[in-house]
């Protein structure tokens, strides 16, 4: 899993019909010290996360688990919301 | 697997239901001559390990949840599964 903050939503009116009713969001994912890593990516949403945020999210097939697992296309889903940023501790 | 060092844990209270009673450790990947690489990775805690151990980190879904969780099929994708005691290199 990997740190990110939420920095903006995507609104999919044409996507497969599995992920009706989902919500994505454009993730940064952050290193430790809560610094930018890498390029945004779109995630699924499965814990109601949003803009602003600190989350965490699941990457690989596995991020289709808190969903219709077989049937959701996905790679890339929140899992959790961070409860501050002082909630990471170091 | 991956080696890391233990530099942290987060506590998020709205998670996935899987992740309940298991801690989630910020750890940061390192050579094996023990050297930061500069990426950060959570992983679930499967072995007690703490801040500062050297860790050996599953990145492989099936194995990842079964040794954190007891059971396979949840949304994790890394897990703490050793507490390295030391690595010895070819000079």
């Amino acid at each position: 899993m990997q740190l990110a903050r939420v920095i903006g939503t995507v609104v999919a009116t044409i996507k497969n019909e599995s992920l009706q009713g989902r919500t994505l969001l454009v993730i940064q994912s952050l290193n430790k010290n809560l610094e930018p890593a890498g390029k945004p990516m779109v995630a699924v949403d499965s814990v109601g996360a949003g803009v602003g945020e600190l989350v965490f999210w699941c990457r690989g097939k596995e991020a289709s688990f808190p969903f219709k697992r077989e049937d959701t296309p996905t790679d890339c889903t929140i899992v959790g919301i961070i409860d501050s940023d002082k909630h990471v501790a170091r | 697997m991956i080696l890391a060092k233990v530099v942290g844990n987060i506590v998020a209270t709205q998670k996935n239901h899987r992740y309940e009673n298991a801690r989630v450790m910020l750890c940061q990947q390192i050579t094996p001559e023990g050297e930061e690489t500069g990426s950060t990775v959570l992983a679930l805690d499967a072995v007690d390990a703490g801040v500062g151990d050297t860790v050996l980190i599953v990145q492989e879904g099936w194995s990842a949840s079964t040794v954190a969780t007891g059971k396979p099929g949840a949304a994790i994708d890394s897990a703490i599964v050793g507490v390295v005691d030391r690595i010895d290199l070819l000079k």
